[in-house]
């Protein structure tokens, strides 16, 4: 199967963003590809607003199955997020369990006046009521089939690359 | 007895009794882990929903409020449901009393508990004696063991020394009685720290300590030299009753931390006290609370790294 | 009743000889090894065809004493005479209490008994006890078990009274102050688990007071339970220079250091403590040079729960009358020992140190017989062992030996299924 271009993706999103963009929207990636696309797409957007990160481990609702993974980060909301306009960004949108997990932690820094959502990719199959306002393309994947973000170090080029799934623990 | 009793079949830790037998990458997932939940308590609502409905018995058969209140406000942060047992022992029946606890307990639906305890060993004994779904925390038993102080301690050293394997680390008093001083060896030994001091007066050093990987000092001025890291030991008093020691005045001439000593260590050395100090015995007042003094970061890290360790253990099912 | 042993390999510690022979029994006492004599007809035979026959076992320190399930315990380990230590409840002070339990002890299908008298009254400690009263009610020896005397001064005199009536003293070697508190040995275990140590000193210096008082006195002393290289060395020069000491180790310790202790097995919560590799393999070196008499069993029943504590609270002690042959046959196997060798320091050598007429294979030796598969392996668990303490060190081990048949003066008490 043909994966798109993920620069071409990045473009598109950007694309897609910027009408909607007020002086005060935040980026916030979700960890870890959610982060390099959002670090991307501040630089193409040329905002000055900060940057922000979640890294969702403490909300995950898997938790009671898979534990507390290791390598977990700290979320970084260096600005007030009480009344800020936020656009929550991840790579690959899939169930949606990821950005409730997101949404929840960004309420226990304050009240966002809106969050919107942009994704990389949806692969669709959502478990939950959300729906992103921003895709680079929808994606159809088998099941057993993960869709990953890459980033070369080097360059900060990113890629998409399709993997079969681990039997997870 | 086969395995370490902490962990998984599959090497997951199940149990959190000693650092002893734990491998560096678990001792830094919880320091990693700790990290987080260090930048979630300097949000505005400094609560994970992580253990939401869980339940955590803290059973302290030996009274230590601010120990207990670390180990419930890490709990309460992670949204479990925090039962606190000061449980009197009458000397008769102790060990009933510890096993019958538990039964109990168990048949509360606990789902963690938060173990002191005077006699060495005790947590290993619940451990081994509670289903399969429940975990256990050392919070202190004896002279053995205090592991998530030592976890604490690590990240302090981390945080201000950005890693171990460069560093001189002297651990200073009454080594013989301390489990916070046995949990900190083997937790630095293990983070690959290469040269690891203990100093103190005979009485108070134990048998053959060197077998754990130390290098032993009675001469505090010898054993500061170039040490990157000082940490200092609680003295209780009842140690001049037992003949150790012939008075807290002697003992602060010759292993109390002074600025004249601290200044044999290296410049950026820094001072760490698991607390509660005994000011003028075993630390003089200014290298407490001087430049050089980490003590107050040591107890905000501490509820940090509780906090991982509860996340960690409660997510480790089977 | 005369009773034919047929087939077995005979071991005669005495004679440091094993071959195979019959032994004739009759009337309690042993008759014939090997040719039984002129006009001998068995009215019983026992085949014993791949099995041994030794003298039946002579536990210097077994805790067996009033108890019929503990008597057929010792029984189905192959004792055939247990020295029972005088701290039982109420202490052994009183002749009736002593002649009460001999006597009930041979209403048991388990080994004779001979107990040690209190030392002092109550075991207090401070005033001596009527010991020839005692010896006369049947005690074999005197001592404190675990619990010390005031000083040196009540050591003293009564190592004089009993020298005056040739009374021999058991004395565990331990200093109150300097074991005050510990509970396992002061070394690298007790370090890195933070429980509170024991040093070898505890033992060697209490070894120095008893041998200088020993020698002051011409008291016949006998040292129960040594632990420590120290302790052996000091034992092996005073033999050396004459004086009329023996000794004894618990089995366990012939096998296990401070290491089995683990994550805190309070199974391994003994008195005196496990040590160190090199004082486990300095007992064995004494058992071997004769620097240590006996072996014996220092067996305890414990209550299911009284190891259910944290490892300083669990009561001390093990079941271990059960596995006694097995671990002296298992030394054997290790130390390249001949069977007769080994089993001399369960059978022959504690019978000289305590002076019992027993652990012999000489014709007229009372016929107190331990037969048993020495090639049969088995498994300690709790349904493997009679007695009503299921605690040991060695559960789930495999051990070598297993007893079928022991004899009491002629009488069978076990038979293996």
């Amino acid at each position: 199967m043909q994966l798109p271009d993920a620069e071409q993706l990045l473009e598109r999103l950007a694309a897609a963003i910027r009408p909607d963009l007020q002086p005060d929207t935040c980026l916030v990636g979700i960890h870890t590809g959610g982060v390099w696309v959002a670090r991307r797409l501040h630089a193409l957007l040329g905002l000055s607003t900060p940057l922000g990160s979640v890294h969702v481990a403490f909300y995950r609702d898997d938790y009671k199955t898979k534990g507390l993974a290791a390598g977990v980060r700290p979320s970084e909301l260096s600005f007030d997020v009480e009344d800020s306009h936020i656009v929550l960004v991840d790579d690959v949108l899939y169930t949606g369990r990821t950005i409730r997990a997101a949404m929840n932690e960004i309420f226990d820094y304050g009240r966002p006046t809106s969050i919107r959502l942009a994704a990389l990719v949806d692969r669709g199959e959502r478990q939950l009521p959300i729906c992103p306002q921003y895709v680079g393309a929808m994606l159809t994947v088998a099941r057993d089939q993960v869709v990953q973000l890459r980033r070369d170090e080097a360059t900060g080029r990113l890629r998409l690359e399709l993997l079969a799934r681990e039997g997870g623990r | 007895m086969t395995g370490n009793p902490q962990l998984t079949a599959d090497g997951r830790l199940r149990h959190l009794l000693s650092i002893e037998g734990l491998p560096a990458e678990i001792l830094v997932q919880i320091l990693d882990t700790a990290r987080s939940f260090v930048s979630v308590t300097e949000r505005e609502v400094k609560k994970v929903p992580l253990l939401r409905g869980r339940s955590i018995f803290n059973l302290f058969f030996e009274p230590s409020t601010r120990t207990r209140t670390t180990f419930e406000i890490a709990a309460k942060r992670l949204s479990a449901d925090v039962i606190n047992l000061n449980i009197a022992t009458s000397s008769q029946t102790k060990g009933e009393t510890l096993l019958d606890t538990v039964a109990n307990l168990t048949a509360m639906n606990a789902d963690m508990f938060v173990v002191r305890h005077a006699e060495s060993g005790a947590p290993h004994l619940i451990a081994r004696h509670v289903g399969p779904h429940i975990h256990v925390v050392n919070a202190g038993d004896g002279r053995h063991a205090h592991p998530t102080q030592a976890l604490l301690d690590m990240y302090t050293i981390r945080h201000y020394k950005g890693g171990f394997d460069q560093l001189r680390v002297a651990i200073v008093g009454d080594v013989l009685h301390s489990r916070v001083a046995r949990s900190e060896i083997h937790a630095l030994t293990t983070l690959g720290v290469p040269e690891v001091r203990v100093i103190g007066p005979r009485t108070l050093i134990p048998a053959q300590v060197e077998r754990l990987g130390v290098r032993v000092y009675h001469d505090m001025a010898q054993g500061l030299r170039d040490v990157d890291v000082v940490m200092m030991l609680r003295l209780q008093n009842e140690r001049m009753d037992g003949a150790l020691l012939p008075s807290a005045q002697e003992y602060f001439n010759h292993y109390g931390l002074t600025a004249a000593k601290l200044a044999l260590a290296r410049p950026d050395a820094i001072v760490m006290h698991p607390g509660p100090m005994n000011r003028g015995i075993e630390i003089e007042s200014s290298v407490a609370d001087g430049a050089q003094s980490v003590i107050l970061p040591q107890v905000t890290f501490g509820i940090a790294v509780r906090m991982a360790v509860m996340s960690i253990l409660a997510g480790n099912q089977g | 009743m005369k009773l034919l042993i047929r087939n077995g390999t005979a071991i005669d510690p005495h004679a440091g000889s094993e071959r195979r022979a019959d032994i004739a029994v009759a009337q309690g006492r042993i008759v014939a090894v090997g040719q039984a004599p002129e006009g001998f007809r068995a009215d019983h035979t026992l085949d014993a065809t791949g099995l041994h026959v030794c003298p039946g076992l002579v536990d210097l320190c077994a805790r067996v004493a009033g108890s019929a399930g503990e008597a057929r315990a010792a029984a189905a380990g192959g004792v055939t005479s247990a020295v029972c230590p005088p701290d039982t409840d109420p202490p052994l002070d009183e002749p009736g209490l002593v002649e009460r339990l001999i006597v009930s002890a041979r209403g048991f299908d388990g080994p004779q008994l001979h107990p040690l008298g209190a030392l002092t009254q109550g075991l207090a400690g401070e005033r001596l006890s009527e010991m020839a009263e005692l010896r006369a009610a049947g005690c074999v020896g005197f001592g404190q078990g675990d619990a010390p005397l005031r000083d040196h001064r009540v050591l003293q005199r009564a190592l004089q009274y009993a020298a005056t009536f040739d009374l021999g003293v058991w004395l565990r070697p331990q200093d109150r102050a300097l074991a005050a508190g510990g509970v396992a040995h002061d070394g690298e275990v007790a370090s890195r688990l933070g429980l509170p140590g024991i040093p070898v000193s505890a033992e060697t210096v209490a070894i120095a007071s008893i041998l200088i008082l020993a020698r002051e006195t011409g008291a016949r002393v006998h040292l129960c339970r040594l632990s420590s290289a120290e302790g052996v060395a000091l034992v092996r020069a005073a033999r050396r220079d004459g004086l009329a000491i023996s000794c004894d180790v618990a089995a366990a310790h012939v096998h296990l250091t401070e290491m089995d202790i683990g994550y805190f097995d309070a199974r391994c919560n003994l008195v005196p403590p496990l040590r160190a590799q090199r004082d486990r393999d300095a007992l064995r070196a004494g058992l071997a040079d004769g620097t240590i008499d006996a072996i014996c069993s220092d067996h305890i029943a414990l209550a299911a729960d009284a190891k259910e504590m944290p490892f300083g609270e669990a009561v001390p002690g093990a079941s271990a009358v059960e596995l006694l042959l097995s671990l002296v046959v298992k030394w054997a196997r290790e130390a390249a020992l001949t069977l007769p060798a080994a089993l001399a320091a369960v059978t022959a050598r504690p019978a000289a140190a305590a002076r019992l007429a027993a652990g012999s294979l000489q014709p007229g030796a009372p016929a107190d017989l331990c037969v048993f598969d020495a090639d049969a392996w088995w498994r300690v668990d709790d349904a493997a062992l009679q007695s009503g303490g299921k605690s040991t060190p060695f559960q789930g081990v495999e051990l070598p030996a297993r007893v079928r048949h022991t004899l009491v003066g002629g009488r069978l008490v076990h038979s293996a299924r």
